[in-house]
């Protein structure tokens, strides 16, 4: 029974969830790594330094130089970079830009995106906690009548949300919630300090965008996992030993239709900040989007540097996460290829 | 080729096309009959509709009716622009990878991967950030988003075509790589590539009428359709057409653009899944 072979065989079969785990967070790190080169020199590199560009025309070649002084960003690029990238990984996000413009001392960034990051991850979270068993539900419903009536409603409405981008659906539920209707305020204001926790009724419209922009891709995703699974023999062999069609469906089809669908709802939670950054916008609710499409709107390099960094660690985060839940969810990925 | 065009017997396809036809001959003839000039006052701002102006007039008293007809160009201009720009490099770097065989290739594909990882709003936003708003930049940013995924499918194609005999032929013949690329490989992959060239071609309209929307594109006084929104959207109550009127025109254009996807697709047998092939999601 022993070969010299199996020592390094078993060795390699002894840990291949950690393998697995391994590669993803060592690819997760050089996708970070990429996002803030990218981040840098999309926002450093392109013609006009910082300095110029906020303070504009008006600005006297003195008033640059003191500025990129202050934003220590007279040093090379490749110092510049490691500075900031360094600074960010320890907490620091440096100053805004704009602030400094202004002639502030110190404009540090945290506190201004502080209370905006709070918000941002409380409009994804109620987004989400209805997001997720929606998709699965009516995914299911329609796999389940596939061809029928309620399967054509449902691909229908989703074909056509799927289309539509957030500022138009948001324009659209303003209208009939707020114009004609009267039953919904049409922006989502939030006094600084409160929890939007506390005014339910301006969260509404905003997570009704998100919610019909990102079902769709998620609903037919789950739809054409649920019809596969349906047709297989183990579901047609429990059938036939007379389970409950209610029992099929969540015991034994649910879960093998659900490794592909975890992985399109993380894609649907990525999407869902782009899609937040522009909702946020339409309904002008101060999270991080607004905060994030205001500081493009000044040129305030480093608040953009820092947002779109947060942002980027979220978004790959979620890949890392989708990846660990699908191998959980299926064991066969975690043998050895 | 003549595939492509299979999708017409499916019902859907047919209405799709017509919407698309309609939106499109709107975008690009409406500015010929349109009543007024779309940058001149014809009333009080915010009026409703009334007969000097049909759909009433936006915050500044311009025509809505005029700016709707005149709004759609840039809509669909840029849109096509930033896509035919994206097959473009897509093909490019797609068949570099895919034909040359050397070490371009896993450089190229890792390049790719880790872009597919960056999100893709957020990447225009970072590219206006560093460059200022502008048409140019909105164009060449929404191509760089779709490049990298046109280019994996151009890739996986000509590893296919490029070990057929026609090509090997070609090669035997002592041609040079660059003219059976063009000659021999090019014509083999169209057909797969531009399968979802609808779906590109709304998703170019979906980030670039966002960024619109956003005030960081296009800029006032341009007559767009997101444009036209943004700017109506603060006074919703008093002439809702002003707001509701572009709006139903994207949402015309994009639903027909994807129910045709939608009908390709299957014509071609494929599932359709749209915005998740978006490398992207915005």
């Amino acid at each position: 029974m022993t070969t010299a072979a199996e020592p390094a065989a078993s060795r390699r079969e002894a840990s291949p969830v950690l393998a697995f785990l391994g590669r993803r967070i060592v690819g997760a790190a050089v996708a970070l790594l990429a996002a803030s080169l990218v981040i840098f020199a999309g926002t450093v590199l392109l013609p006009g330094d910082a300095a110029s560009v906020v303070l504009g025309r008006n600005g006297t070649p003195a008033q640059v130089e003191k500025l990129n002084h202050q934003l220590h960003l007279d040093k090379s690029a490749t110092h510049e970079y490691t500075d900031w990238l360094r600074g960010f990984v320890h907490g620091d996000l440096g100053n805004s830009a704009v602030g400094m413009a202004q002639g502030a001392k110190s404009a540090p960034i945290w506190p201004l995106i502080s209370d905006p990051v709070k918000n941002s991850l409380i409009l994804a979270l109620v987004t989400a906690l209805f997001m997720i068993p929606l998709s699965l539900g009516l995914g299911a419903l329609a796999a389940v009548y596939a061809g029928r009536a309620v399967d054509h409603a449902v691909s229908i409405a989703s074909l056509a949300a799927i289309a539509l981008p957030e500022f138009v659906i948001g324009s659209l539920l303003v209208g009939v919630f707020f114009v004609w209707l009267d039953l919904l305020p049409p922006v989502a204001l939030i006094p600084p300090g409160d929890s939007p926790l506390d005014h339910p009724t301006k969260l509404v419209l905003p997570v009704a965008t998100l919610l019909l922009a990102s079902l769709a891709a998620g609903i037919r995703m789950v739809r054409a996992g649920m019809v596969e699974v349906l047709q297989t023999e183990y579901v047609q062999t429990a059938r036939l030993n007379g389970l409950r069609e209610r029992w099929v469906l969540w015991r034994y089809a649910m879960r093998n239709a659900l490794a592909p669908s975890v992985q399109v709802l993380a894609q649907n939670l990525q999407w869902l900040i782009g899609g937040i950054i522009i909702t946020e916008n339409v309904f002008a609710y101060p999270g991080i989007g607004s905060t994030l499409v205001t500081a493009v709107g000044n040129r305030d390099v480093t608040v953009v540097q820092s947002v779109a960094m947060m942002i980027a660690v979220v978004y790959i985060g979620l890949n890392l996460l989708a990846d660990f839940i699908v191998m959980l969810l299926v064991p066969r990925l975690r043998e050895p290829a | 080729m003549r595939s492509l065009f299979r999708f017409l017997r499916i019902r859907s396809g047919a209405v799709g096309l017509a919407i698309v036809l309609l939106v499109v001959a709107v975008a690009f003839f409406g500015r010929y009959i349109a009543p007024h000039d779309p940058n001149a006052p014809v009333g009080v701002p915010l009026a409703g509709p009334s007969s000097t102006a049909h759909l009433g007039t936006d915050f500044l008293g311009r025509d809505v009716l005029s700016r709707l007809l005149y709004g759609g160009r840039s809509v669909i201009g840029l849109a096509l622009a930033a896509t035919v720009l994206a097959y473009a490099l897509g093909l490019a770097i797609g068949l570099i990878a895919g034909y040359s065989r050397s070490k371009i290739d896993p450089i190229l594909m890792r390049t790719i991967d880790v872009m597919l990882a960056f999100p893709p709003l957020l990447f225009l936003l970072v590219l206006i950030t560093g460059a200022g708003t502008g048409v140019g930049i909105l164009i060449i940013g929404v191509a760089a988003i779709q490049a990298p995924s046109i280019s994996r499918i151009v890739r996986t194609a000509t590893l296919e075509v490029s070990v057929r005999g026609y090509v090997e032929a070609a090669v035997a013949r002592g041609e040079r790589a660059f003219a059976v690329v063009v000659r021999e490989v090019l014509p083999n992959i169209l057909a797969p590539v531009l399968v979802d060239a609808g779906l590109r071609f709304t998703y170019s309209i979906l980030i670039i009428a966002s960024v619109n929307y956003l005030g960081l594109g296009l800029q006032p006084p341009a007559s767009d359709w997101a444009l036209m929104i943004s700017e109506n959207r603060e006074y919703i109550s008093l002439n809702i057409w002003a707001v509701l009127a572009p709006a139903a025109m994207i949402a015309l254009l994009t639903i027909g653009v994807n129910l045709m996807g939608d009908a390709i697709a299957r014509s071609l047998g494929r599932s359709y899944v749209p915005r998740t092939t978006r490398s992207v999601p915005a």
